[in-house]
């Protein structure tokens, strides 16, 4: 019997290795997987690469994982926000690299990873100083980017509801990267609100096929929020 | 002379905001631009996080953490309105599908490159969010910023000295002195919106060229 549910964020995130590439969901606090990420931070892997929208607000979470200096790359497309505190000091320390990408590029490159696709022309960025030293081209009138996918080694991504073959349905605008970041890495580990049986998500409605989801762990919603 | 507000500016660029239109409005100034479109106007506004037909703030106490625009905001949705993911919504702006984006500026130049991202200082954290992207795929590129810098010089420029966003795609720009089209040939004044401010004086503060065929 395929069973995906696991007991804990712990247990999902046991074998996440120092150097690890991991994709973090979430636009603000909407999708974001708060108890997965608490769960990495106590795991101890070092020298990550985390690809995540923004770069950490106030002292938890993705912040968090950075004031404890366990990331060494990041890749994001609005690391400046008023509260982003911890990377602004060790950005400025130096004590980690920052690849900014546009977020339209994030999220296709992402896409790309998950469907097989080895690179692709985007108009987006042309022109400017995130293109420079990159293969341009001209295709029918128009000037493109190439870009190549991101891939993760992990994806932590929160969703509403899951089944045990990793069906997953969303909530509103908190669907924004998982169902991407899911397809992109190799062990995507789902928090959900809630499991239900086989079935109860009509099947017109599953937004993540199960075939993107490795692990499932429910975080009921009090203990998710941040 | 007496300059435009900034809810002046956005209910400016609303008046122009067809019935049936696709809309991004972007952080600041642009978002005011919702307020200002007549309830009997169905316009369907875009935010990049993954959601179309976006209705009013919620009431205090009825925000929903899971339901917000790209500036982080609470939002409500219209009945018909949907939900989508990351690579789904810039396939939208950067497919083309989205009618009209309004941006703010540092600098709009003569030949409709932006630079709204950064500020070109060597150690300013950098961040550029989806501006490139509603830049590049959005069908209309409007502008809205103050016309001059505190120093007085004109933000309408012959060439950005600030780092680029996008080339050669602003079509309009809003400011609190006047309405301005970008095209092939230069600087079309549509209008001007500061009263007491003369063509000649508008002119001399814009620096570029001004193209304008007053209304027969």
């Amino acid at each position: 019997m395929i069973d995906k549910i696991l007991d804990s964020p712990a247990a999902a995130l046991a074998e996440v290795p120092d150097g690890a590439t991991i994709l973090i969901g979430g636009f603000g606090n909407a999708g974001m997987p708060s108890a997965l990420l608490d769960a990495l931070i106590a795991q101890g892997a070092r020298n990550l690469t985390v690809v995540n929208n923004n770069a950490g607000n106030a002292d938890a979470g993705l912040a968090a994982l950075i004031a404890a200096k366990r990331v060494s790359k990041i890749l994001c497309s609005f690391p400046r926000q008023t509260d982003s505190w911890h990377f602004d000091k060790a950005w400025r320390a130096g004590e980690l690299e920052l690849e900014l990408v546009p977020q339209g590029t994030l999220a296709e490159r992402l896409r790309a990873a998950g469907a097989g696709v080895g690179a692709f022309y985007t108009p987006t960025a042309f022109g400017t100083r995130l293109a420079e030293g990159k293969e341009t081209r001209h295709i029918n009138g128009r000037d493109y980017v190439l870009e190549y996918p991101i891939h993760g080694d992990y994806a932590l991504i929160k969703a509403d509801r899951a089944d045990r073959w990793g069906n997953l349905a969303y909530r509103k605008t908190a669907r924004n990267f998982g169902p991407i970041m899911a397809a992109a890495a190799k062990c995507t580990v789902a928090q959900v609100r809630q499991i239900v049986a086989l079935g109860a998500i009509d099947p017109e409605h599953v937004v993540t096929p199960g075939i993107f989801v490795q692990r499932v762990v429910k975080v009921p919603a009090l203990e998710g929020a941040a | 002379m007496k300059k435009l507000g900034r809810n002046q500016i956005a209910a400016r660029v609303a008046r122009d905001i067809p019935e049936g239109a696709y809309v991004n409005l972007g952080i600041g100034l642009p978002t005011l631009v919702a307020n200002h479109i007549p309830g009997d106007r169905e316009v369907i506004l875009h935010s990049e996080n993954g959601v179309l037909g976006i209705g009013p703030r919620p009431a205090p106490g009825r925000e929903d953490e899971d339901l917000i625009d790209a500036g982080k905001s609470p939002v409500t949705l219209l009945a018909g309105g949907s939900y989508f993911h990351h690579a789904d919504s810039f396939g939208m702006i950067r497919g083309g599908h989205i009618d009209i984006c309004v941006l703010g500026a540092f600098q709009v130049a003569a030949n409709g490159d932006i630079a709204n991202w950064h500020t070109g200082e060597a150690d300013a954290i950098p961040a550029v969010g989806g501006a490139m992207d509603l830049a590049a795929g959005a069908k209309q590129v409007f502008v809205t910023m103050e016309h001059l810098t505190k120093k007085g010089e004109s933000k309408i420029v012959e060439r950005c000295s600030y780092p680029l966003t996008g080339v050669g795609c602003v079509t309009r720009v809003y400011t609190d002195l006047a309405v301005i089209d970008i095209k092939a040939d230069g600087l079309h004044l549509v209008e001007i919106c500061a009263e007491g401010l003369s063509f000649e004086e508008l002119q001399k503060l814009n620096g570029v060229a001004l193209k304008y065929k007053a209304a027969v």
